[in-house]
């Protein structure tokens, strides 16, 4: 039977075959050395390279550490906040043996929620990588839901690098000016996103997000997929609320064997023969009830993982509707097209086809002169033209984006099975850990009950 | 180590003081074994419970070792606590179980016996064996009511908890040099149901055992005044111990209930997996194996929490009851001396009263009677010798009765001590050996669930 050791070095060796098989010589870098092993293959596990990526092959980044601030908030109040210092070098230097200091600066988490605002309204058609949630969701009592903790803030900063390599690593993502600028201009880079006008963008994209309108014709591979996303949302998050409840119900128990400890202990002081076996199996008992909170914290990362697949969810289901939208406007500016086309041919002809109230009121206050009627059809055909150049563009439009969503998703469905693939491997693999855990202690309890 | 019977009886065998008269008192009312029941269970025909246990004397004998490693290979009787059965009458509804009794001692007339009992006959053991032999340990019986948390599903589960305990409480008495060649342990292994009633119906009267309450009562108000170092410190000892196994006793339960509540979750949480799995394609057979691995870790852990409740619970809970009794010996033990103690008083007095000078009062009546004073100081110094005689004999039987149940409870003491330490020790270790089977068979599941990993 394999050790636990040993499964994760194997675990480890099959992910970086399996990056080097993606055709990608290139391992992907992560960071400075204060890494441990667990975040390296965690982080490894998250990020898989992509095929022909750019950014990350010229440039390697990490978000290495968190610090707190206190400034002014935008009513003039002061605030206490969280920056991560994101730190870059390029890689040239790496492999020509230089070892040169990394560029860094520092943002906080509104910045990066700017950022990816911003590209999910400058790209509608890729699936955005999730930053890790804003506020602590799904938390079992021992996490508190505070954003300073200690704990939340360190998973943090894990989250956002991982956002940061996977964008990074995205191959039409990976090109963005505003990322380069994101990750190397610390003071202007504001200004600049701001620039680009996208904020308009993103209240009119949300607006249309929420909107309820009827497609007619939506590519069914699009709908299917909103479907599987709504599912998959809702999956991993009563997933992760029951797996939550689980956690704490188990914190519950090693704790109250903590009781253990501190009675043994009393008990030995009275008994003679019995005194040390029963000392010794207290602080075992002690080291039971102590050994949850490191198991449970690692346990935090898997469920960090599915969280992220979670928010995944949603961008995936954004990516639909604005197929759904595009389709619709598509459709929208067809029928208006037709039915532009039909009054023309109605003017034309004096055949009224349909019911209006022009044509009530023309019947009961008498037609139009002539003239009025030659400026009423040029306009149309002026309308006519507008019409059938928007239908095209609109048309072009719609295929361009299924395309490039489609691929995208595509994508993003193959990273999805890689990554939770692993991730439960990592689950099971933590679970392993924890029961040998349990084996050793009571092994040992064992011990020190026959001494009594 | 043979059987041998001490030659010391004690004196006080059908002249007992009870010291705890509480138990007397309540002990009118019947209906210990009627808390069992409601209307509802489906025990009409009897016989609805376990099978019974085995009775080949060879599997009588690996039973017996595993409850007692001293004294298991010269063991004489064998006794079997089982088959539950409930009865109706007319008035009310009880469980009895059937005492089966194997024995080769002399006392028997027969090798074996078999009698059906119900708890207030075993109350009536319990009662008669603590009269007769006030400072020997008696193993605690099964409580008469349902202590609420400690029982859930009330028919069976209770029924079989109560059944082992009164197994184990003859099976303790039988192994005691002492209490098992009691004359009442004999009748009530042998007796039939009729002559059981008969026998109990013998011995003091309801009101004459009234008297001695009172007069012991009267006695543990006084105290004690001069106890003897070592009881002092086993008294010391019992109250540790007692607050001890109290709180081992509470926190075992509420591990019990967190493991139960952790279950509880665990149960709904494989689903969540098996519901997801019918979303993928890739991933739908590793979901299902998760689901797989974790239904098979609630089937352990319902396991291991059932090994929990039938072993660890039971024993602590019978040691809590094991440290009331020890501090009611203590307190008979007391009492005993309280009275030696208190007749030696009332012998000093009687000296000095004997000594002093007529008292005035004394000589003025019998002045007024026409006595001569000579005469009447005379008369009254030959009265208070007898009196005085008479309390010297009481005394000299008391002063043995003291010495008598300051060793019995010696004896008993060390005896008592390693039955517990190996009681309490087989329990903690049974615990921690199912713990790790429960861990090793949880990780080996989880493990077979791992996809095969391409190995270099």
């Amino acid at each position: 039977m394999l050790s636990v050791s040993c499964l994760s070095a194997l675990l480890l060796h099959t992910l970086e075959r399996r990056m080097a098989d993606a055709g990608n010589k290139e391992s992907a870098p992560i960071g400075g050395d204060e890494f441990t092993n667990t975040e390296l293959e965690n982080n490894k596990n998250n990020t898989m390279v992509e095929e022909g990526s750019t950014l990350l092959r010229r440039m390697e980044i990490s978000v290495a550490e968190a610090e707190k601030r206190t400034g002014k908030n935008t009513v003039n109040m002061q605030e206490i906040f969280t920056v991560y210092l994101i730190e870059t070098r390029p890689i040239d230097a790496i492999t020509e043996g230089h070892n040169p200091a990394p560029d860094s600066l520092w943002r906080r988490y509104s910045e990066f929620e700017i950022l990816r605002n911003y590209l999910l309204v400058t790209y509608p058609f890729i699936v955005v990588p999730p930053l890790p949630e804003k506020r602590a969701e799904f938390v079992w009592h021992k996490l508190s839901a505070d954003n300073m903790d200690p704990d939340f803030v360190e998973r943090r900063r894990v989250g956002l690098e991982n956002f940061l390599l996977r964008v990074a690593s995205h191959s039409v993502l990976s090109n963005d000016k505003i990322l380069y600028h994101f990750l190397t201009e610390e003071h202007r880079w504001k200004e600049v996103v701001y620039e680009t006008g996208f904020q308009a963008k993103a209240d009119s994209r949300i607006k249309a997000l929420s909107a309820t309108f009827r497609v007619k014709n939506p590519d069914k591979r699009f709908t299917e997929m909103k479907h599987y996303s709504d599912e998959l949302q809702s999956l991993t998050s009563q997933l992760l609320r029951v797996r939550a409840r689980v956690a704490d119900r188990l914190y519950g128990v090693y704790k109250v064997h903590g009781n253990y400890g501190r009675v043994f202990s009393e008990w030995s002081a009275l008994e003679k023969e019995m005194g040390d076996g029963l000392q010794s199996a207290g602080h075992h008992m002690d080291a039971y009830a102590a050994s949850v909170d490191d198991m449970l914290e690692e346990e935090e990362h898997y469920a960090d993982q599915l969280k992220e697949y979670l928010f995944y969810a949603e961008a995936l289901r954004a990516v639909c509707r604005k197929h759904e939208l595009t389709q619709y406007e598509l459709e929208t500016a067809s029928s208006d097209l037709i039915s532009k086309k039909q009054q023309r041919e109605e003017l034309a002809t004096g055949m009224v086809r349909t019911f209006s109230f022009k044509g009530m009121t023309n019947k009961l206050f008498g037609q139009e002169t002539p003239e009025q009627r030659e400026a009423k059809l040029s306009l149309l055909e002026e309308q006519i033209v507008q019409g059938e150049e928007t239908v095209t563009e609109k048309t072009v439009e719609c295929e361009e984006y299924v395309k490039g969503a489609w691929v995208d998703m595509q994508r993003f469905k193959e990273q999805k099975d890689r990554d939770l693939r692993e991730a439960l491997i990592g689950y099971a693999v933590m679970q392993i850990s924890m029961c040998k855990k349990g084996i050793q202690v009571w092994t040992n309890a064992k011990e020190c009950f026959h001494k009594m | 180590m043979s059987r041998t019977i001490d030659a010391v009886v004690s004196p006080t065998q059908t002249n007992t003081i009870p010291a705890d008269i509480s138990g007397q008192m309540l002990d009118l009312d019947e209906d210990d074994d009627l808390e069992v029941f409601s209307k509802d269970l489906t025990l009409a025909d009897g016989n609805m419970f376990n099978a019974s246990m085995p009775t080949s004397p060879g599997s009588m004998v690996n039973q017996c070792k595993f409850e007692e490693d001293e004294e298991s290979d010269s063991k004489d009787i064998f006794i079997t606590v089982d088959n539950p059965e409930s009865h109706v009458t007319a008035i009310e509804t009880f469980i009895t179980y059937r005492v089966l009794t194997k024995t080769t001692r002399s006392e028997f007339d027969n090798s074996e016996y078999e009698v059906r009992r119900r708890y207030q006959d075993f109350l009536w053991l319990k009662g008669k064996l603590e009269d007769a032999h006030s400072t020997l340990i008696v193993h605690p019986l099964p409580e008469k009511f349902v202590v609420k948390g400690m029982v859930e599903r009330f028919n069976g589960d209770f029924i079989e908890t109560r059944r082992k305990a009164l197994h184990k409480f003859l099976n303790r008495i039988a192994d005691h040099p002492i209490l098992s060649c009691s004359e009442d342990f004999k009748v009530f292994l042998s007796a039939q149901a009729w002559e059981l009633t008969t026998y109990k119906k013998q011995g003091p009267g309801f009101l004459s055992r009234m008297g001695e309450t009172v007069r012991a009562v009267a006695n543990s108000v006084r105290g004690v005044k001069n106890r003897p170092e070592e009881f002092t410190a086993i008294q010391e000892y019992v109250e540790d111990f007692s607050n001890k196994i109290g709180s081992l006793d509470k926190v075992t339960q509420r591990i019990v209930k967190e493991q139960k509540e952790y279950l509880e979750e665990l149960k709904e949480y494989g689903p969540t997996y098996t519901l997801w799995s019918g979303s993928e394609e890739e991933l739908a057979e590793q979901l299902k194996g998760v689901a797989g691995c974790i239904e098979r870790c609630c089937k352990e852990t319902e396991e291991q929490v059932g090994h929990l409740s039938d072993t660890l619970v039971p024993v602590l809970h019978e040691y809590v009851l094991c440290a009331e009794t020890l501090k009611a010996v203590l307190r008979r033990r007391d009492n005993i001396q309280a009275e030696f103690e208190a007749k030696n008083e009332a012998l000093a007095t009687k000296k000095v009263d004997r000594d002093a000078e007529s008292s005035d009062l004394g000589f003025v009546w019998g002045s007024l009677l026409g006595k001569n004073p000579e005469e009447a100081r005379h008369q009254r110094q030959e009265r208070l010798d007898g009196e005085i005689e008479e309390l010297k004999e009481e005394i000299d039987k008391l002063e043995d009765r003291v010495e008598w149940a300051n060793n019995a409870l010696k004896g008993d003491w060390g005896r008592w001590q390693r039955s517990m330490r190996g009681d309490l020790k087989s329990a903690f270790l049974s615990t921690a050996e199912k713990n790790v089977d429960y861990y090793e068979k949880c990780s080996g599941v989880r493990f077979l669930s791992l996809p095969p990993i391409v190995l270099p």
